[in-house]
């Protein structure tokens, strides 16, 4: 049994990271995600872990790529604008296939745009920000309870596929404070023979390189990226389903969106209208099957995204749904949650 | 058996017997020699970790036969940084170009040296982007054409080439700077000199160390390797000159 406590999504994440055996953390200021680099900087006389405030997001996800290149488990936290310099550094972690944890706790954007939550970093994310053809494993947490759990699991998940995981969180749910139980410590530590530690007499020298200079060698990193990406696809999708056995309309939301859905989902059956909500834990790899299975019943008539953009990750549900049922999206921009009230009456307005 | 010949040097264990891709006549493939030697001669091959640079002095780490991590370009200063933090009983170089360190990473360069990170700058200042075909550097001397500079650099519009030995020497965490060349065989052992006591001095843990090597570009300084020397002595060296610009505080 774990501690339970009363804190901030952000002061979560950072609790949990250390608990997960977190060596290395490098960050920059930026609201709406500072208090992880503030709580860590408190605790870390009580504990092991390195922390260096960089001179920018461009220095520290670099920092995270030496640090995760010599064995360490290692973060780094941000929100929008500073994960946009990021996007150089996770093309080339992705490439050189570092294990790391990266966590964009997202305001409303685009530009320095506000300091409100926001989702409009969803395509960024889950897309790939940076070139290349690369992904990142994509976890949205909705709670302080998954702040938590969202961060072991990354640690763990990064250093299974040895590749960049990404939190995308946003100013709502790093900024409230709920009850959450903090994970046990992890104790055991994982052997990473292909790090840059020192070459010893028994092993060839280890290089931690995004370079391939023929495009035969090139071609076949490529491979190998696309085959572990085939392989995260088929064992690590996770979602949510909310009284989705018997719905007609299915909501789809994540992070703090979420809840207001499930809002949706209980007003809307109040007034007799079936609803159910499926939420996406894990937005890459995206939940491409539950989808369409429910896109193939009948009862199903139709879905609706509420995000708080422009309309990002309906583009994904309306690749999955793949024309069999129509695809509406709907939400707020510029950083505003939108209420249950407007994703309802979206919702009633286009079952006529 | 007797052959009549001595044996005074052979390839040191650590230098790879990889064909380097550098030039004829190119410093790069000197610096590379002496690292090795020193890793050899300190018995540092299991306790070191390099840091590459983008320029052309990407694929060192096929040619000394270490631990390395290739950074992006101008990062290098914050790939050894976390390295450092969290192996802080290796030792830990990066080596880097002028563009690398003295323009695209100028940030992380000054950052490092001010927090005085435990490990040591190898700097290649050719005063040129050799890697791309011969751009103007930071390092590009008043006057002096490049393929972006036809004309000559003009330190109205391009400022003044970047003294950066005197720079870092300015910050208190750095413990170590000085500056250097291999234009002829006694500098080539200054050079040497120069790296074993950047390294003895970050093995002591005493702040960033900072070896600038003024170097040559003959292929994009379109001339043969012998006339590059003579500019270096020249043209190099009265901008930029020798010395050691920091020592420990005794
Ligand atoms: C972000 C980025 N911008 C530009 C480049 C292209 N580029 C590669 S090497 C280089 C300059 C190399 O010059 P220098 O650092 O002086 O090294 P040298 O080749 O002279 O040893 C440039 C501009 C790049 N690889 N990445
Ligand atoms: S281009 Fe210049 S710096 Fe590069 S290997 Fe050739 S001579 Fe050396
Ligand atoms: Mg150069």
């Amino acid at each position: 049994m774990g501690d339970i406590k009363f804190m901030k999504g952000n002061e979560a994440l950072a609790e949990a990271a250390i608990r997960a055996g977190m060596q290395g953390y490098f960050g920059y200021p930026i609201t709406p995600q500072s208090e992880v680099v503030e709580y860590l900087a408190l605790q870390e006389p009580k504990h092991d872990f390195v922390l260096v405030q960089a001179e920018s997001e461009v220095a520290s996800i670099n920092m995270v790529y030496g640090a995760a290149g010599a064995g360490a488990r290692t973060m780094t936290t941000t929100s929008s604008p500073g994960f946009s310099l990021m996007q150089e550094g996770m093309s080339y972690i992705a490439c050189a296939e570092l294990p790391c944890v990266v966590v964009n706790v997202v305001r409303g954007g685009p530009g320095l745009g506000t300091i409100q939550p926001g989702q409009g970093d969803y395509f960024q994310a889950v897309k790939g920000g940076g070139h290349g053809d690369y992904r990142l494993i994509v976890l949205a947490p909705n709670s302080v309870q998954e702040m938590a759990d969202h961060t072991m699991l990354a640690f763990d998940l990064a250093d299974q596929y040895r590749n960049p995981v990404l939190i995308l969180s946003d100013g709502a749910i790093g900024q409230i404070m709920e009850k959450v139980e903090l994970p046990d410590p992890v104790t055991t530590k994982i052997e990473k023979p292909w790090a840059s530690t020192g070459k010893t007499p028994d092993r060839p020298r280890n290089v931690i390189t995004s370079l391939y200079i023929k495009p035969e060698d090139m071609e076949q990193k490529n491979i190998e990226l696309q085959a572990k990406y085939r392989k995260i696809e088929a064992s690590e999708v996770r979602f949510e389903e909310y009284l989705l056995d018997d719905a007609e309309v299915v909501i789809m939301a994540y992070g703090v969106t979420s809840r207001i859905c499930k809002k949706v989902v209980d007003l809307g059956r109040e007034k007799g209208v079936k609803m159910g909500l499926l939420r996406p834990i894990t937005l890459w790899p995206f939940p491409v099957e539950r989808v369409a299975q429910l896109a193939a019943q009948e009862r199903v008539r139709m879905f609706v995204t509420a995000e708080m953009n422009a309309g990002q990750m309906v583009e994904d549900v309306r690749l999955a749904a793949n024309g069999r049922k129509p695809v509406y999206s709907t939400g707020r921009m510029g950083g505003i949650l939108p209420t249950p009230e407007e994703i309802l009456d979206f919702s009633l307005q286009h079952m006529k | 058996m007797k052959t009549g010949y001595e044996k005074i040097y052979e390839r040191p264990d650590t230098l790879l017997s990889t064909r380097m891709h550098y030039c004829p006549g190119c410093m790069h493939a000197i610096v590379h020699k002496l690292i090795a030697e020193l890793i050899d001669e300190m018995k540092l091959q299991e306790k070191t970790v390099g840091v590459c640079p983008v320029g052309c002095s990407v694929f060192a780490y096929d040619y000394i036969d270490i631990d390395w991590q290739e950074a992006a370009h101008g990062r290098a200063a914050a790939l050894a940084t976390a390295i450092k933090r969290m192996l802080p009983d290796r030792l830990v170089f990066s080596y880097q170009g002028d563009g690398d360190l003295a323009a695209i990473g100028t940030a992380e360069t000054i950052h490092a040296c001010n927090r005085g990170e435990q490990f040591t700058f190898i700097f290649i200042n050719n005063a040129i982007y050799g890697m791309t075909g011969g751009q103007m550097a930071p390092t590009t001397l008043e006057g002096m054409k490049t393929t972006t500079s036809p004309y000559g650099r003009l330190a109205k519009t391009a400022g003044m080439p970047l003294k950066m030995c005197e720079l870092v020497s300015q910050f208190d965490g750095v413990a170590f700077a000085q500056r250097v060349s291999c234009n002829n065989p006694a500098n080539v052992r200054r050079t040497k000199k120069a790296i074993q006591r950047a390294f003895e001095i970050q093995q002591q843990g005493l702040g960033t160390t900072f070896v600038e090597v003024v170097s040559n570009c003959p292929s994009n300084w379109k001339c043969t390797p012998e006339v590059s020397l003579q500019k270096v002595k020249e043209e190099m060296l009265p901008y930029f000159p020798l010395g050691v610009y920091k020592e420990p505080r005794s």
